[in-house]
């Protein structure tokens, strides 16, 4: 693993904080501007979707338009906006409709995502056995995860958690089948969150497979159909993108001792370390809540993403002068070195478990 | 029949709330917060102007009130309050502004560089107002500066309804040029008792007889404390408005830790503004300890009421932090 002399670790650790600073200083009108204007672009691409999936009984491209427009829509809600605001990108603006307390259109419910996502995974990210993002509890993503027989058929489990993404994210943060199996164990707090998601899901559910279907009458199940390619849509997306930022060949996880007088510096390098970007076209960056700038993210969790790629331009050359791995690769080289993974750990080890 | 179809939209808006797309059609219609629209920014004098702002329900008042104005500043909201200067049934609500020079946000609103010119409204609130048609006396107004701004919605209210004939209207301006409503005050002059002075406050421009009548006044803290010692025999005549608050003449110190953010800073004065120093963002609206917007958790510590001089020495109390300055160590909620 990459290690630095605590001298320069501190001097590359400063580098980062000023360039937050710097950035942090310079937010204003520009960044709000921003995202009010994809706020407006997502809520019209909503209403066409949704007005188009009505009247798509009447011809099959209707229906495939509709179907993108909503998925689109969504995509957009989930990553860009939700996603960000989610994490207090833009409660600078002091704007209740940007505030970090906002509710994304997923079954996930926000005041649990912040725990488990902002807090939990933010602050000990790839930390072995706290960061439950580290395969979400199903899967053997890391070498030093301990190799159990069901781990053979961990490429369906991927599958299974890719098409149902939004569940995996909600249910991730209670150890489920624990949960289920052993009902005295649970805690008061577990029954709340669990209560909290089927509440939510309830809500999720009644709109898109329920009141929107009804409401289009003789196209019902036109309108259900869109609603569920656009869910699903959705789903595979934000999997692929969250599986690229810290499962690819090369993102290192760490032993809970990393924790230990962890400075501010040590925080941003094991950010690094444990993150990866991929490169793509301006889309595709905004399609994933530039979250395609991984490693940006969770040096700035709360700067507005959309700053990320001006931004990554200094992080890769304060990196390159102090010599610390950026893992950045097209988006296919990255998926494709996350499947290699998942199948090559579905076998056990044949190294004992690499120490850190 | 109502109930349901508002309980169906909000299901299917879910997790938004239908305002989220009313607003795209017209942001002035959304219901969760009063939006007003800046139609017209009137430059009045040097320093001062007037807000013209349509909204699109009816925005109701009593003449002498305040309400809370939200604008936008480089991206950050801003909320402060202000007196409403238009008359009670006036088609669009009037905000006159001065911008002070050390300020942050009025000296943008007179000079019209707001970000945008979508604004939020709170409530119209205080009880600065006219009573109904009891009083046997005619009211007089006595204004200093920009604290004509609450007195002039009273006399458009009493000259829309014609109820204004036996008023007096005394104002005070520093200059000449410095007179709020000039061209109005002398059409009005006309054919209503109405004069304009230059200079400071003196009792004796006041009409003959003034102890008697109900007297409404609003201006600087000093032409305040001039207009009560005037009125030191008929104190319940006399019905005032405060419009700043008066500068802190503080001695003490605290260091402040802001526990939410984990920033501590040390200073003296109100404790907004050293949380604002301290590069903290809280919510603040009136700053003078009126509209409670910048309520928040004192954790621990005692606090002193720049206002009152009044301590407050309980823990997990809220306290408004635009007229608290701490007195020793003192742990925010912020």
């Amino acid at each position: 693993m990459f290690t630095m002399n605590p001298e320069q670790l501190e001097a590359f650790g400063q580098e980062l904080h000023d360039l937050e600073q710097r950035t942090r200083k310079d937010l204003g009108a520009r960044d709000v501007g921003y995202i009010k204007k994809v706020i407006r672009v997502q809520r019209g691409l909503e209403i066409t979707g949704r007005a188009l999936l009505f009247a798509s009984g009447f011809a099959p491209p209707v229906w495939l338009l509709g179907t993108a427009s909503l998925a689109a829509s969504k995509i957009i809600e989930n990553m860009e906006i939700g996603h960000n605001v989610m994490h207090g990108q833009y409660a600078f603006s002091r704007d209740p409709a940007l505030a970090t307390g906002y509710e994304w259109d997923n079954v996930c419910p926000g005041d649990q995502w912040r725990h488990s996502h902002n807090y939990l995974h933010h602050t000990f990210t790839n930390v072995r056995g706290v960061d439950h993002d580290l395969g979400y509890r199903i899967l053997r993503i890391d070498e030093s995860q301990e190799w159990r027989w069901p781990a053979v058929l961990q490429p369906a489990y991927a599958a299974l958690l890719a098409t149902f993404f939004q569940w995996g994210v909600a249910l991730h943060d209670v150890d489920m089948p624990r949960y289920l199996l052993r009902p005295r164990e649970r805690t008061d707090e577990q029954r709340a969150k669990v209560r909290g998601i089927l509440r939510k899901a309830g809500r999720q559910t009644l709109k898109d497979y329920v009141l929107f279907p009804l409401l289009a009458g003789p196209f019902a199940l036109h309108v259900l159909a869109g609603n569920a390619v656009a869910n699903l849509a959705r789903n595979l997306w934000s999997f692929g993108v969250i599986f690229c930022g810290h499962f690819p060949e090369g993102a290192a996880t760490f032993e809970p001792e990393v924790l230990e007088n962890e400075t501010k510096a040590g925080f941003y390098l094991r950010q690094i370390l444990g993150s990866a970007n991929f490169d793509g076209p301006r889309w595709m960056h905004f399609l994933s809540g530039h979250l395609s700038h991984q490693i940006e993210h969770h040096l700035f969790p709360d700067i507005p993403a959309h700053r990320y790629p001006e931004m990554a331009v200094e992080v890769r050359a304060i990196c390159a002068r102090y010599g610390v791995p950026y893992n950045s690769r097209s988006l296919a080289s990255q998926l494709g070195s996350v499947f290699r993974k998942i199948v090559r750990l579905a076998l056990p080890s044949r190294a004992p478990a690499i120490a850190a | 029949m109502e109930a349901i179809t508002s309980r169906l939209l909000a299901a299917l808006a879910y997790p938004r709330v239908l305002d989220d797309f009313v607003e795209l059609a017209n942001p002035l219609r959304a219901r969760r917060e009063l939006r007003a629209r800046i139609v017209e920014t009137r430059r009045e004098t040097h320093d001062v102007a007037t807000l013209v702002l349509e909204t699109a329900r009816p925005f109701r008042h009593r003449a002498g009130q305040w309400t809370t104005l939200g604008v936008t500043l480089d991206g950050v909201r801003h909320t402060r309050c202000f007196s409403i200067a238009s008359a009670e049934n006036a088609s669009r609500l009037e905000l006159t502004i001065k911008a002070l020079p050390d300020g942050l946000v009025t000296p943008r609103i007179v000079a019209g560089t707001l970000d945008e010119p979508l604004v939020t409204l709170g409530k119209p609130q205080g009880d600065f107002t006219m009573p109904g048609e009891d009083g046997q006396e005619w009211p007089l107004f006595v204004s200093g500066g920009s604290g004509i701004t609450p007195v002039m919605s009273m006399l458009r209210t009493l000259v829309t309804t014609g109820g204004a004939d036996g008023i007096t209207f005394v104002h005070f301006a520093r200059s000449a040029e410095d007179v709020i409503f000039a061209a109005e005050l002398e059409r009005l002059g006309r054919d209503l008792d109405i004069h304009v002075h230059t200079g400071r406050f003196r009792p004796d421009a006041l009409p003959e007889g003034f102890l008697d009548r109900p007297t409404y006044a609003c201006g600087p803290a000093p032409f305040l404390a001039a207009m009560e010692d005037a009125y030191a025999g008929a104190r319940a005549n006399l019905h005032t408005e405060r419009f700043a608050l008066e500068a802190p003449s503080s001695s003490t110190t605290g260091d402040v830790f802001f526990r939410r953010s984990g920033r501590r800073a040390d200073g003296r004065g109100p404790l907004l503004g050293i949380a604002e120093r301290a590069g903290l963002m809280p919510a603040s609206g009136c700053r003078m300890g009126i509209c409670h917007s910048c309520a928040c958790r004192k954790v621990s510590g005692t606090t002193r009421d720049v206002r009152t001089g009044e301590l407050s020495t309980e823990s997990d109390v809220d306290i408004r932090i635009c007229v608290s300055e701490p007195v020793g160590p003192v742990e925010l909620d912020l």
